[in-house]
């Protein structure tokens, strides 16, 4: 926790003790410490990831910015609510109720205040954009070095369990994710049945996983770390023990990690897909050697399973009844094929993506 | 492609499915020793209060006075008392709630298990907003604007009284849903994809639509209602800008009721479709689209977080202004600050889901449209604030809350316009940050607001004050309750810490979490200790009498006539002159006229909103159980009694001016008696 959080709320509970009511100031007195303490192992105040690190320090700027105002307002508070109490000397005047300077300042001042957040929110929503590559971290980690292309991962939500797959690696993993330091990670997301949102707090911020829709994550970890991840988003039963590990290992463990999981000698077959995808809870990480290239982009478009109909064939199907000609068909981004395909009868479907 | 639970499969039909649909002796959760436990105290107390009303012979009372009345005083106090008896009931949850978060951390699995942990934080949720803060809130306005602009009645009466009993049959099919099947388990919004069929094919999702759609026809009834009483019937020389500032405040949040409740039904009635006649608007296949559902309830959701917590800043400057003894400083501004709030409302919801995916672009307009809402709110702090400045504040109890109010709703408000930030927001989306964000708002500015108001119009209603020594302990109960359990849980949502999670593997949070135990049951000692001083306030109503209708040097219109008012409220509607009306009458020396009495215009009571929300009620229990014969049955009534009464022609009636003179005649004496 930052020491100017913590000043900002003490500032706060001090005025507060002042007024008269000494009961509260014991309750409250407490509090400034509590806060500190929580910040020494609060994973969100405690990156691991370039992402996380701007989000905790935007989180820092705005609270700063904020308690400019909140805090003189506060002061005001007491000091007014103790100085104008009936009968204890300050002036009363009961036709004061208009001042136009007055007014001036009261609608300005946190005018000012939001004109500076707002600044601060349109470059930083930018920026930080999940969907935006992390170009800009990139080049400043090492602006000489040929830019790397990001390290993909697809992450699929079931119910409920988190499902992992490598395509470059041609391996996949449940509850478990592994990366590499200092590399950029373009995760794919999306869910087979619930809503559910991606989330590690050390890494980055999070993103909904949305069945039959695609989002991005961009990340990076520049520190070795053992993490969790979880579902921000209740999704059922399950919801509560949906939890998965990270871990940010140097290039040559995440190399090994993978020669492991390749000799692991377990598919991710449709028939072990079959079982994977049935509502389970409290899932053990899991590895498998190899998995369809195709099996996200079906899992996307809702085909998995041989001989149903992909959602953008459907809508191309519709439109074509419909008259209006069919929609030119998506390529397909997100999937290029190591391993072999689920089904090749069923043409490789293009993938629409959240944004 | 695979479903995580199949259908709910349709029993072969036979005699029994065809009566009682799919209820049978399984829906009653006998196998559940707290549901059980719970069920013979309510069933215990129920019967007590029935065997009561029939022993003192109270129910031709009870229906000629209460049930029927279409006066809006009583249908106030009967949303009131609504209001607090669901509170209890939300409450309880809230601490089974912090029980379960307090016990369940490492190995350790609390006494909760998922099914019924998920039904209670759907059910608090859903109970505190729709079945205590909406009926609170209505209530109060119910009670005070029309005194405060000088009329008799709302414009509609009747359309109140049905407007209230509709409120009561919706929260009735959710107290229901405790011992008779179960309650949803997808969050107080009901959200898919939980909620789909495929994923919650019991009773749950159920009970949650049919009770919200029935009392979300009666907030937006009684919204158009009050929209229409402030618009037309406001006293001679009440302009708009002369117009209390609670009462305006009433007039935008039903504007947005208006607006917004449309929406929210809307919503409801497509997951209905989809639930009961299996079209897909929020499924996953077939075109459907659960994000859809989504921005449909929080563009009713955000709104109504205001038309929630305006009526309440208008509460807030009634009290400030009075026990100040100034008129409000600022008061156009502070009108301009609640038009803006009201419109700006409208174009927020998408922060709900920033973490969604929509675009930069996106997130920043919705992300700076939400601070620029702090703009007129902090106005609105200022000119509380500056209305004490120079003011001889008296430091009743209604005062102390809006103190306490102020300075716990600025910490909330900063915690606000944070999650605003959308990167910020990334990380703390649904976190339990975000949590204790809206009990800041809403304990520390509706709740306090509500306290605030109901002590303070207590006595315009019933004639005496509530018990002070009481409303203190029930003021700090609340204030140090809240603070004591709404900081352990910013701070494990700091800690990345997620909502609705039933329990925890990390021990170093249960600290917190026990924390934020003792806080609800400070805070629990706040609730008791609010009803304390009404029974004592009852005991004691001698000694707390008010006979002057006027016991805090008020300012507006409601403290011109006795306490409590006559069923006419006004013998003579008044003639405004200035803003603080009341205030201005007093100070030109404002006598009551003593004679040529007339007699009053008012509506005739009328059984018909009781019988059609209890068969709206039936309806909804019939659907919800496939009952389908009891649904058509009712659907069929519905109907007739509602087209039966428009041939009711028996609607109004004069009271006498005798009648009238004897009344005010009995005000005198009693205000004389007293002096």
């Amino acid at each position: 926790m930052s020491e100017t959080m913590a000043t900002g709320l003490l500032d706060a509970m001090m005025q507060q003790q002042s007024i008269p009511v000494p009961r509260r100031l014991r309750a409250l007195a407490i509090l400034p410490l509590l806060v500190l303490i929580a910040g020494c192992s609060g994973t969100v105040l405690d990156p691991a990831g370039d992402i996380a690190r701007q989000q905790r320090d935007l989180i820092y700027i705005s609270t700063v910015l904020m308690l400019l105002i909140i805090v003189p307002v506060m002061i005001l508070i007491v000091v007014f609510a103790w100085r104008y109490r009936k009968g204890k000397g300050g002036t009363y005047d009961p036709e004061f109720h208009h001042s136009t300077s007055l007014e001036l300042v009261i609608w300005s001042a946190p005018l000012l205040i939001i004109i500076m957040l707002g600044a601060l929110t349109w470059s930083s929503t930018h920026l930080l954009d999940p969907f935006r590559p992390l170009d800009k971290a990139q080049a400043d980690m090492n602006p000489e070095a040929p830019r790397e292309a990001p390290l993909r991962v697809q992450v699929v939500s079931l119910d409920w369990k988190w499902l992992f797959i490598y395509p470059e690696q041609g391996i996949a993993t449940v509850n478990e994710l592994v990366l590499p330091l200092n590399r950029q990670v373009r995760f794919d997301i999306t869910s087979t049945n619930m809503m559910n949102t991606f989330y590690v707090p050390t890494m980055a911020g999070m993103i909904y996983a949305m069945p039959g829709m695609q989002s991005t994550l961009h990340a990076s970890l520049d520190r070795p770390v053992e993490s969790e991840g979880f579902s921000a988003n209740y999704s059922g039963k399950g919801f509560s023990d949906m939890r998965f590990r990270l871990r940010g290992v140097d290039d040559a463990a995440f190399a090994q990690w993978v020669e492991q999981a390749r000799a692991s000698g377990r598919a991710l077959d449709l028939a072990a897909y079959r079982v994977l995808v049935r509502p389970s809870e409290r899932v053990p990480p899991e590895m498998f050697s190899s998995v369809p290239g195709d099996l996200f982009a079906r899992i996307v478009e809702r085909c998995v399973e041989p001989g149903t109909r992909c959602m953008s064939e459907l809508m191309n199907h519709g439109r074509a009844e419909g008259g209006h000609g069919a929609m030119p068909p998506a390529t397909p981004e997100a999937a290029p094929a190591p391993g072999h395909n689920i089904s090749a009868a069923v043409p490789h479907a293009g993938m629409p993506e959240a944004h | 492609m695979f479903s995580a639970t199949e259908p709910a499969s349709v029993s072969e039909p036979s005699t029994t499915s065809a009566i009682f649909g799919r209820l049978s002796w399984d829906s009653i959760p006998f196998h559940e020793p707290i549901l059980l436990g719970t069920f013979i105290v309510v069933a215990v107390l129920g019967i007590g209060i029935l065997a009561a009303v029939t022993k003192y012979r109270l129910w031709g009372w009870l229906w000629r006075e209460w049930l029927t009345s279409v006066d809006h005083k009583k249908i106030g106090i009967m949303y009131l008392i609504l209001g607090i008896v669901m509170l209890l009931r939300g409450f309880a949850d809230a601490l089974m709630m912090r029980a379960q978060q307090a016990i369940a951390v490492g190995g350790e699995q609390g006494y909760l298990d998922a099914h019924h942990y998920d039904q209670i934080f759907s059910a608090h949720g859903t109970i505190m907003i729709f079945f205590v803060a909406i009926p609170l809130v209505v209530g109060i306005t119910n009670y005070v604007m029309p005194l405060q602009i000088g009329a008799r009645d709302v414009a509609f009466p009747f359309l109140n009284s049905l407007s209230l009993w509709l409120t009561v049959a919706g929260a009735g099919l959710v107290m229901i849903s405790l011992f008779v099947g179960e309650f949803t388990t997808a969050g107080w919004l009901n959200y898919v994809p939980v909620a789909n069929i495929e994923n919650s094919p019991g009773t749950g999702p159920d009970y949650y639509l049919w009770a919200l759609q029935i009392a979300g026809l009666g907030t937006t009834l009684s919204a158009i209602n009050m929209v229409t009483t402030v618009i037309k019937m406001r006293a001679p020389g009440m302009t708009m800008m002369k117009m209390p500032v609670f009462t305006w405040t009433a007039l935008c949040s039903n504007v947005l009721a208006v607006a917004i409740f449309p929406a929210l039904t809307g919503a409801f009635a497509l997951l209905m479709l989809d639930r009961y006649v299996g079209t897909n608007f929020f499924t996953n296949d077939l075109g459907g689209n659960a994000m859809m559902y989504w921005n449909l309830v929080w563009i009713w959701g955000h709104p109504e977080v205001y038309v929630l917590i305006l009526p309440v800043f208008g509460i807030y400057s009634e009290i400030t202004s009075t026990f100040s003894g100034k008129r409000l400083f600022g008061y156009s501004s502070m009108v301009y600050a609640t038009v803006v709030i009201t419109i700006l409302s409208y174009l927020v919801w998408l922060h709900h889901f920033f973490t969604m995916g929509s675009g930069a672009s996106v997130n920043s307009f919705f992300g700076i449209a939400t601070m620029v809402i702090a703009i007129p709110t902090g106005a609105k702090i200022f000119n509380w604030l500056f209305t004490m400045y120079r003011g001889s504040i008296r430091f009743e109890l209604p005062m102390m809350w809006v103190v306490a109010f102020m300075l716990t709703f600025t910490v909330g408000g900063m915690t606000g316009v944070l999650l605003a930030v959308p990167p910020a927001d990334f990380v703390l989306h649904n976190s339990l940050f975000l949590v204790a964000h809206f009990h800041n708002v809403i304990i520390g500015g509706v709740v306090f607001g509500l306290f605030a108001g109901m002590i303070y119009w207590f006595p315009k209603a019933f004639g005496f004050k509530l018990d002070p020594w009481w409303g203190k302990v029930g003021f700090w109960g609340w204030v140090i309750g809240y603070w004591v359990a709404w900081t352990p849980i910013y701070i494990v949502g700091l800690m990345g810490t997620t909502r609705r999670v039933r329990h925890f593997d990390d021990p170093s949070m249960q600290i917190w979490f026990v924390i934020a135990a003792i806080g609800a049951l400070i805070i629990l000692i706040g609730i008791l200790g609010f009803i304390m001083s009404i029974v004592m306030g009852i005991v004691k109503r001698k000694e707390l009498a008010d006979t002057t209708g006027d016991p805090w040097d008020g300012r507006t219109l409601e403290w011109a006539t006795a306490s409590p008012p006559p069923s006419y409220n006004f013998a003579f509607t008044p003639v405004v002159q200035d803003l603080d009306a009341w205030y201005d009458m007093k100070k030109r020396g404002h006598q009551r006229p003593t004679g040529g009495y007339r007699p009053i215009h008012m509506p005739r009571n009328t059984g018909t909103g009781v019988i059609l929300a209890g068969i709206a009620g039936v309806l909804g229990f019939a659907m919800i159980w496939y009952i389908w014969w009891l649904a058509a049955v009712s659907a069929v009534a519905l109907f007739v009694v509602a087209i039966g009464h428009t041939f009711n022609y028996n609607r109004d009636f004069y009271i006498d001016a005798a009648d009238v003179e004897r009344d005010e005649r009995e005000r005198d004496r009693l205000a004389a008696a007293e002096a």
